[in-house]
């Protein structure tokens, strides 16, 4: 490549991935312990020390540097330019990774098990929580070297709309920055106070609305990669231009609009909050599936216009014309599909009143897994098997077993997550070690589990395929030329409003909403009385 | 869908449990309304049905609650320490425990027959143990002693 970045992306791509690789032999290991079969080491401490892991490594860890990696790639790719500051990014890195270490380590020797959401009052060793800030603070340094970057670009090319690519890219920076803010003030005055013995006390409620705050955005930030790949990787895979550049750049802004002023659909069961912010939030979370829609909509008429150039015919002709063979083409089907799965699940969760029948149960499980782990973690593999042999400069001689690696994940997922619902509306509970299948009104849900059970095996089986896939390619032929080409719109803008081209106007417009949103649900908690709870330490003891 | 949540919000009163009321964690101990014997079933003078529960590492006390079924029954939960979680499987009894506030919700049991209720949030590494029982009453099944409190018990 030209601007010598390779080692960068494959450092952030690379560990995120090691860790992903972890974290599923995990999941399958906790899916055995809750389908009764007791497999080894499976006693309260390794499950909710496992869960701990597990959600640490797939919220905080693996998706952060993904996306810091790809944004990477997406800044020199697509702006034709090198990073402001390289020595910015590596300090951004290794942050991270040392707060990686320092998250983990805890939760492995049992001194942090208050799963990846935290719930103080219960309180872990101040190692984890300073882990996880750190790898927040490192990844503000890529927020801050992707805005910089399009800062640059602006100033080279007066009046040139931004490449969409980085458009959704600087989206997503600017998405994070607000979304961290909660959990970062949760973490920093309440938390590590707490874990340090400073406070005996923390106000639960308060604790509660500042992570509800980061845990919805943070879904969109983990999204964001597999929206840019939608809008400008799937097209050109399939041979065609994309429909429309501009609903490109509208889906990313109501994206970063309408994903922070909804997370406390999280606390609709909680009882420090008012119905009248409820259901405000609700009604906000319902528009987030706009962007969605839009970008179904495109990316259809995008694959539409590639069967057709490829000689599709008839209403669905063009379906069976597109290059299936293409591990892309593929996974941005796939993708759409467990995309709408999740998306139904979490219709239900929004609804406002519906969410007491499924709060907590695994059904929310299952929305969450379809989502971020089905419909997001497919796309993140076919990025990274498109821009890995990119950045090596060799090509896989075979895509067979890439395709094998995506319609196994696809699989897998649907097959964990389908009894999950069914076993959500019968009543089970998530987060629970072990059932007492002995109990009459439990023993029906134990032939669900099992078969969720085999999921969670196939999917780690795709996930150790998926590490071979690329360890193959270090072995692979080398090719010529290895530029990234990203899909161009049919008419591509050739002027566009400010508001298309940056992110002013939507950075008020974020505050505003924010301010209408939280402004009260978190000023009540120092306008009412209200009693903090008293820490109560999971770190302490043999 | 929107149509449906405002039409059921509004017009039919469907609302998740919101009663903000706060409460001292840590004097609960010394809570007239939550004392060990007014924790439990109590058929109140109006008539009315009220179920106070405190939910604590690792049980609800009490463990076994017994309900009128056709009956609008009020819960009123609370912790004196970590976070739980209230739900009772197969119904739409389902809120928070948050440290520093009384969870309170209403709903009426159509169907007798016992139900479950686990805790269904994270609150230590005794969790999975922590499960009570729901017994939905018909007829003469459902009564109350003299002062209107009603009992019932699990075999161990």
């Amino acid at each position: 490549m030209k601007y010598r970045v390779e080692n960068l992306i494959l450092a952030h791509i690379g560990v995120s991935f090691a860790t992903l690789a972890a974290a599923a032999v995990l999941g399958a290991w906790q899916m055995t312990v809750r389908s009764g079969i007791d497999p080894p080491f499976a006693t309260p401490e390794t499950y909710f020390a496992s869960v701990s892991a597990h959600g640490t490594i797939m919220g905080y860890v693996m998706p952060t540097l993904f996306t810091m990696g790809f944004g990477y790639f997406v800044a020199v790719t697509a702006l034709d330019q090198p990073l402001p500051s390289m020595r910015l990014a590596w300090a951004g890195f290794w942050l991270a990774a040392v707060g990686t270490v320092a998250a983990i380590v805890p939760i492995v020797m049992g001194k942090a098990t208050v799963l990846y959401t935290f719930y103080p009052p219960l309180t872990g060793s101040v190692f984890y929580y300073l882990g996880v800030l750190l790898i927040v603070v490192g990844s503000w340094a890529w927020v801050a070297l992707m805005i910089w970057a399009m800062a640059i670009w602006k100033r080279d090319n007066p009046g040139r709309p931004v490449p969409l690519a980085m458009f959704g890219t600087v989206t997503n920076a600017y998405l994070w920055l607000w979304t961290t803010g909660g959990v970062a003030v949760e973490i920093i005055f309440q938390l590590i106070p707490a874990s340090l013995g400073w406070t005996q006390m923390i106000d639960v409620g308060l604790a509660r609305t500042l992570f509800a705050w980061t845990l919805h955005p943070i879904v969109y930030f983990w999204l964001l990669p597999a929206y840019i790949a939608f809008y400008t990787m799937a097209p050109q895979a399939a041979g065609a231009p994309l429909y429309s550049d501009v609903m490109g750049r509208l889906s990313f802004i109501l994206l970063l609009l309408f994903s922070l002023p909804v997370g406390m659909h999280h606390l609709f069961m909680d009882p420090e909050h008012g119905t009248a912010f409820k259901f405000l939030q609700a009604m906000l979370t319902a528009l987030v599936v706009l962007p969605t829609l839009l970008t179904i909509f495109t990316i259809s008429a995008s694959m539409e216009i590639a069967g057709r150039l490829r000689g599709g015919k008839g209403l669905f002709g063009w379906i069976a014309a597109l290059p299936w063979d293409r591990p892309m083409v593929l996974a941005t089907c796939l993708s759409f599909v467990l995309l709408g799965f999740g998306g139904f699940g979490g219709v239900v969760n929004m609804a406002y009143g519906m969410n007491a029948m499924i709060h907590n149960t695994s059904w929310v499980t299952a929305h969450f897994h379809l989502i971020f782990g089905g419909a997001v973690v497919i796309m993140y593999y076919a990025i990274t098997y498109q821009i890995w042999p990119i950045l090596l400069g060799r090509e896989a001689a075979d895509v067979r077993p890439l395709r094998l690696q995506l319609w196994l994940w696809f699989i897998g997922i649907i097959i964990t997550t389908f009894p999950w619902h069914v076993l959500g509306l019968l009543g089970q509970p998530r987060r629970i070690a072990t059932f007492d299948y002995a109990n009459p009104a439990i023993a029906p849900w134990q032939p669900w589990v099992f078969v969720s059970m085999f999921g969670g095996y196939l999917m780690l089986a795709s996930a150790l395929l998926f590490v071979w896939n690329i360890a193959t390619l270090y072995r692979a032929r080398p090719v010529g030329d290895n530029r990234m080409h990203y899909a161009v719109a049919v008419y591509p803008p050739a002027r566009l409003p400010n508001a298309l081209n940056g992110f002013a106007l939507w950075n008020w417009l974020v505050l505003f909403l924010m301010v209408v949103a939280y402004g009260y649900p978190l000023g009540q908690f120092f306008l009412m009385d209200v009693y903090p709870g008293l820490v109560h330490r999971v770190d302490i003891g043999s | 869908m929107i149509a449906v949540i405002v039409v059921s919000s509004f017009a039919m009163a469907i609302h998740p449990p919101s009663h903000v009321e706060a409460i001292d964690p840590t004097t609960l101990n010394t809570n007239v309304e939550f004392a060990e014997c007014n924790l439990g079933t109590r058929v109140n003078p109006d008539g009315s049905v009220t179920v106070r529960i405190i939910a604590t590492q690792f049980e609800f006390l009490p463990r076994c609650i017994p309900v009128p079924k056709g009956q609008q029954v009020t819960f009123r939960v609370t912790s004196p320490d970590v976070i739980h979680g209230f739900f009772i499987a197969g119904s739409n009894a389902n809120t928070m425990v948050v440290p520093g506030y009384v969870a309170q919700l209403r709903t009426v049991f159509s169907t007798a027959g016992n139900y479950l209720m686990p805790c269904h949030e994270f609150c230590g590494l005794g969790h999975s143990e922590m499960w009570a029982l729901v017994k939905v009453l018909e007829g003469a099944q459902w009564k109350t002693d003299a002062s209107g409190k009603a009992s019932c018990e699990i075999p161990r």
